[in-house]
């Protein structure tokens, strides 16, 4: 029997897919929370950093809640759209941004949180409208933050497999992502699959975490150089 | 150019009031750490709210709590040369010095290109550098640099030359009163150093706890201010 990659391109799509839709969150969230005090802000801190610790189980099963055909959001779907998130590539994808959101939320605030103040005045003072200052000083100079966050989020989101398995089930050839793919060839006896999909995520996780401690040494040195 | 202002701000331990008239010359505020001297500039920049008071620049308003006047700091055409200069770090000179550059040509002032003000400030070789690639002099006038260039009609520095050492500060200082005789704009500088104030100062304000003192005035005596209320 021929190796099945639909697995591998599954995977692919759904941590791309939860990627961006965590970039398109978590960079205006996090600026706003960097940048602002309000009330509460503690307790909405809590909740946006909450999938980071809870098991994936648990954002499995309320995100199966919500989606779900009785859920509030599910049954607003199916009769308004007649959509269903649940045992779809959207519902593997939903449950990955959620679950990696955390990851570049936390990345990207800390890095807007260490930029200094003053150089957003100074480009406010030189003439800037907020848009300007945000895209020409704050990102580029929380730029490592936003890379970081962003490879970490992909990482994560490649290797969802708690909470993918409750809303997006094990269907193989659509929603049966490389961690599920793995845990299923294992289970019924068939190594050779598994140790080929072990070897690529292994193999991909050291070359993110590699890529990134080879980007954090390089920056350092660049900045020491002055280019970004 | 005439720059007037009045205000007060209350601070979290003391209330700050000031009040003065400048012309074409440089005011110094001179006062010990914490006196309240920064937020002055804040203030005038639009960095900072004032609690009461009014800032005219040539009789238009920036700041009026009475007429509920609060032009946004980037409309204000106010340069504002920080402590430590905060430059750029991630833009070259050039790109520093060109990023508040008016984008129209105002036609009352004649625009200046990114050549003639690196040349006036002598230092057109540092074009392609980074600002973690230059002296501390040279940062203080790269920072002069992109302030001017915004064509601004008041120029704020807050303790420009406290980081350089003293042969570097005194050749600065005659640049900033060569630059200020040559933009004819005024300048409110800031200082803890009372020598440095006499130099460059037409009029010297000391503040300490909020509270000020004019220790010299200008040559050609300006209207009074009012009273702060």
């Amino acid at each position: 029997m021929g190796f099945d990659f639909s697995p591998i391109i599954l995977s692919l799509k759904v941590a791309g897919a939860a990627v961006l839709v965590v970039v398109c969150f978590a960079i205006p969230i996090a600026t706003l929370m960097a940048k602002h005090q309000f009330p509460g802000k503690n307790i909405l801190e809590s909740i946006l950093t909450l999938p980071l610790v809870l098991p994936p189980s648990v954002v499995g099963f309320i995100l199966l809640y919500i989606f779900g055909k009785n859920g509030p959001l599910g049954k607003f779907l199916l009769h308004t759209f007649d959509t269903q998130i649940v045992f779809t590539l959207t519902g593997a994808t939903i449950a990955s941004a959620v679950v990696a959101f955390p990851l570049m939320y936390q990345s990207v605030k800390a890095a807007i949180e260490s930029i200094d103040v003053k150089l957003e005045n100074a480009a406010r003072t030189l003439g800037a409208g907020e848009l300007r200052v945000f895209f020409t000083i704050t990102i580029p100079l929380a730029w490592n933050g936003v890379i970081a966050g962003f490879v970490l989020a992909f990482a994560r989101s490649l290797g969802e497999f708690g909470a993918t398995l409750m809303i997006a089930g094990n269907i193989p050839g659509r929603t049966q992502t490389m961690p599920l793919a793995i845990y299923i060839a294992s289970e019924s006896g068939q190594t050779r699959e598994a140790w080929i999909l072990v070897s690529i995520m292994v193999l991909f996780s050291f070359l993110v975490i590699y890529g990134l401690n080879y980007w954090g040494k390089g920056s350092k040195n660049r900045s020491g150089g002055g280019a970004i | 150019m005439t720059v007037k202002v009045q205000l007060r701000k209350d601070l979290p331990s003391f209330k700050l009031e000031v009040d003065f008239v400048i012309e074409n010359d440089i005011l110094v505020l001179v006062g010990p750490s914490g006196a309240g001297k920064t937020t002055v500039l804040q203030c005038i920049s639009g960095l900072q709210r004032p609690t009461w008071g009014e800032i005219l620049i040539n009789d238009k308003s920036v700041f009026s709590s009475s007429a509920r006047v609060d032009i946004p700091v980037r409309s204000r055409r106010i340069g504002y040369v920080f402590q430590d200069y905060a430059l750029f770090p991630h833009m070259t000179i050039e790109k520093n010095v060109l990023y508040g550059k008016p984008e129209k040509n105002n036609s009352s002032h004649k625009a200046l290109t990114v050549t003639e003000i690196l040349e006036i400030l002598k230092i057109p070789h540092l074009r392609k550098r980074y600002p973690s690639q230059i002296s501390g002099g040279e940062k203080q006038r790269v920072a002069l640099a992109r302030a001017l260039m915004t064509e601004p009609e008041l120029l704020l520095l807050d303790e420009p030359l406290s980081a350089l050492d003293p042969d570097t500060r005194a050749l600065l200082q005659q640049e900033l009163l060569r630059v200020q005789s040559q933009w004819k704009i005024p300048f409110i500088l800031v200082t803890h150093d009372a020598n440095e104030a006499e130099v460059l100062g037409s009029q010297i304000i000391r503040i300490d706890h909020g509270v000020q003192e004019v220790v010299k005035r200008p040559r050609t005596p300006l209207t009074s201010g009012h009273e702060v209320g």
